[in-house]
């Protein structure tokens, strides 16, 4: 089936412009852009809102295999194409961790049956994600492991990650770290300085984000590997990226939607859905961040979807897990730095599409002719209340309860296919 | 009515007035507690339930012996023992009391931020006698009691807390305080035991106790809490008694009349000398314990008061919708 979309805005990242315009796709690819709609197509008239590349969403915790009841595949590729994500980048810390090519090819499987977006997946870095033995990274590769990852456990022998790094630069595949020295931030569950001390709760310095990237761009230096920081979220480490950079290393770095709209203060009395892993930053380092996107500086914003239950959520905030679901949530936040922020849309898309997909060697996240036709159609200006018992996750833990956000998704497209389209009834 | 709470969580939430509305009450129960009849009525038929997690002989006689001599019926539950070791999670323990329909409840716990949570969930009023490194509030509040009638006044006073700071409810609650009734409020303690971002609570710091010290008409000690140390926050027990130990030497660059504190218990001979606890023209550490009592009668006899006053609301509205 030909698709002719018209009267759409197209947000284009690759070329960093928007324009109304018209797409065209055929066979799952785009096949034109601005051209006449071509004979025999199903003309989709956008109205004149927002035709985007999907969401390619770096990091994605699902609860498969190991914790069916907080995220199943089933419920994540809904959550996703809900939310404009086009492509799921899964990652390995689910139990057992994906760190066999069989267990890999088990998620690739029932994910193939389950999920109507696509699903790419990150592989463990060392076995059992324990920072001890080389995951099979060879053979993870082969099976289609698209990164590799001990999530946000740290790898803290030194010579355990050169080796992996050494070994993994030889296949030329991408590693993620979780900058952070692990002693420093050892227990901590928010952010040191006159917030955390007030709440009496054992917080961490950004120095240790710092210290940790700095440790990891000495292995980099080393071994020539190709690394990625899953997030990156304090001022005190942006001069050391900046750094590695200018200085050739192929270094490219993350981060989470949360650290981009929220800060420390909104822990206020001890809320439990706004413990993260790295802790909620201050409100001068979630400016930095933004700043940082808006240069290119921080090439990747995800969601860092994390599902917890309602259990582990509702215990005092020490003892609470960390992490919020944001599949649904990505998009409407997202737009906050447009809106609030003033960053372009084509700008915000290159972060949340274009430079995730190329770090990942897809295909995806351009509006090129010839690209997959992974679409996003969304109103940048509809207002909403969020209520997170309307999510599909089949955790709630979102931030994001209550608050007034901008943008609503329209309909999502995967390979040409649509996965989503918004009931009338909210139009 | 100058106290508008439904629950003491900590220092923070209450204005000033309130401080001293509190305070005021408390004088009138140390009357009371002085006299041979030690009864009043404010919590009549009143349940309290004292929930302790960590372990505590002193404030939770304090707190039982306050609702006993204001006439509630008083139960402790000693947790540190019961279900919560068998895997039972903070609320269900909560709810579970909940549905017995006690009046206040007053909580101990080792996590900051357990008691707001617990609040949350019950409702009775609930007193926080302490959670994590978050607050303290009653001691803070016996604490200005025993100043205000010592110096006759609670402003503009000279105020050293000196010690364990970060990992002191004890000292986040009293600095809070005392920096609303507008002291000057200066922090002695090792680098190591500050608390990170201290410089913006609007106080002075010192790591030397002689200029910390110096001119002040409060000195405050703090436990060293050994139990809470991971190791290696200071060198050795002696070390710390020799920079930061109160012994007479230290305490004769404060004010002639200065007075001694400390929250307790003591470890002598690390936090303090001996003799300095000991001195009564110095040390009002007794009649830290003696405010004690009286403060958490104020307390709990102010939460009472808006207890049933809210109830009474309810139950004006539900004749009124009926």
């Amino acid at each position: 089936m030909t698709l002719w979309f018209h009267n759409a805005r197209l947000i284009d990242p690759d070329r960093g412009d928007e324009s109304i315009g018209t797409l065209s796709v055929e066979g799952g690819k785009i096949t034109g852009r601005d051209t006449p709609c071509p004979a025999g197509a199903q003309s989709l008239d956008c109205g004149g809102k927002c035709l985007a590349p999907g969401i390619v969403d770096m990091g994605v915790q699902v609860g498969e295999p190991g914790a069916q009841h907080r995220e199943s595949l089933r419920s994540a590729g809904q959550a996703a194409a809900k939310g404009g994500v086009t492509t799921l980048v899964l990652r390995p810390d689910t139990d057992p961790a994906i760190d066999t090519p069989e267990v890999l090819e088990y998620v690739s499987r029932r994910a193939e049956a389950r999920t109507p977006v696509n699903i790419r997946a990150m592989a463990a870095l060392t076995r059992g994600r324990m920072g001890r033995e080389m995951a099979e990274i060879g053979f993870l590769r082969d099976a289609g492991a698209v990164a590799f990852t001990d999530g946000d456990r740290v790898v803290t022998d030194s010579k355990v990650l050169s080796r992996c790094m050494t070994y993994a630069a030889g296949l030329g595949a991408l590693l993620i770290g979780h900058p952070q020295d692990p002693g420093l931030s050892d227990g901590a569950c928010a952010t040191s300085g006159k917030f955390a001390s007030l709440r009496g709760l054992p917080a961490v310095s950004p120095m240790a984000e710092r210290m940790g990237f700095d440790r990891d761009m000495g292995l980099v230096e080393m071994t020539g590997a190709r690394y990625h920081a899953d997030q990156i979220t304090c001022a005190r480490t942006l001069p050391a990226l900046e750094r590695a950079k200018r200085n050739g290393l192929d270094v490219t770095a993350g981060i989470s939607i949360h650290h981009l709209t929220l800060n420390e203060l909104d822990l206020g009395d001890y809320r439990t859905f706004f413990k993260f892993t790295p802790p909620l930053r201050s409100e001068d380092d979630r400016r930095a961040m933004v700043q940082a996107v808006a240069d290119g500086l921080i090439d990747v914003i995800c969601s860092m979807h994390s599902p917890q239950d309602e259990e582990s959520k509702r215990l005092p905030f020490e003892e609470a897990a960390a992490g919020a679901v944001g599949l649904e949530t990505l998009l409407p936040a997202a737009l906050r730095l447009h809106h609030s922020e003033g960053l372009p849309l084509p700008l915000l898309w290159r972060a949340l599409s274009l430079n995730p997909a190329r770090r990942l060697g897809l295909e995806s996240g351009r509006l090129s002719v010839g690209a997959p036709a992974d679409l996003v159609l969304f109103d940048p200006d509809t207002p909403l209340v969020l209520d997170r018992f309307a999510l599909l996750s089949k955790s709630k833990n979102t931030p994001f309860d209550g608050a007034r956000l901008q943008g609503r998704v329209l309909a999502t497209y995967v390979a040409g296919q649509p996965v989503y389209q918004m009931e009338r009834s909210h139009a | 009515m100058a106290f508008t709470q439904r629950h003491l969580l900590g220092i923070e939430p209450l204005h000033p007035v309130e401080i001293t509305t509190i305070l005021d009450l408390a004088e009138d129960y140390v009357a009371l507690n002085r006299s041979a009849e030690k009864h009043a009525r404010a919590l009549e038929g009143m349940t309290q339930i004292n929930m302790f997690f960590e372990n505590s002989t002193r404030t939770q006689a304090s707190f039982e012996l306050a609702g006993k001599r204001l006439g509630a019926d008083v139960m402790n539950m000693a947790m540190a023992q019961s279900s919560v070791k068998k895997g039972e999670t903070l609320i269900d323990t909560a709810l579970t009391l909940n549905a017995m329909h006690p009046d206040l409840l007053v909580v101990r716990h080792g996590s900051s931020g357990a008691v707001n949570l617990l609040a949350e969930k019950v409702n009775c009023a609930v007193l926080n006698a302490g959670d994590g490194k978050h607050e303290h509030p009653t001691q803070a509040l016996l604490d200005a009691l025993t100043i205000r009638r010592k110096k006759g006044r609670l402003h503009r006073l000279s105020i050293a807390i000196c010690g364990d700071i970060a990992h002191s409810r004890v000292a986040r609650s009293n600095l809070i305080l005392l920096g609303k009734m507008e002291n000057r409020i200066r922090l002695v303690g090792p680098p190591t035991l500050m608390p990170r971002g201290v410089e913006d609570f609007g106080v002075e710091i010192f790591d030397d106790m002689r200029e910390g010290l110096a001119g002040a008409d409060v000195v405050m000690m703090l436990r060293l809490q050994r139990e809470r140390m991971d190791g290696g926050f200071v060198p050795s027990e002696r070390e710390y008694f020799h920079r930061y130990g109160l012994d007479a030497e230290k305490l004769a660059h404060a004010k002639d009349d200065a007075i001694v504190m400390h929250p307790g218990p003591m470890n002598r001979g690390v936090e303090i000398d001996g003799a300095i606890a000991d001195d009564i023209n110095r040390s009002v550490i007794q009649e830290q314990v003696e405010m004690g009592v009286a403060v958490r009668m104020a307390c709990m006899d102010l939460l009472a008061r808006n207890l049933r006053a809210s109830r009474e609301r309810a139950r004006l509205r539900e004749l009124a919708d009926g």
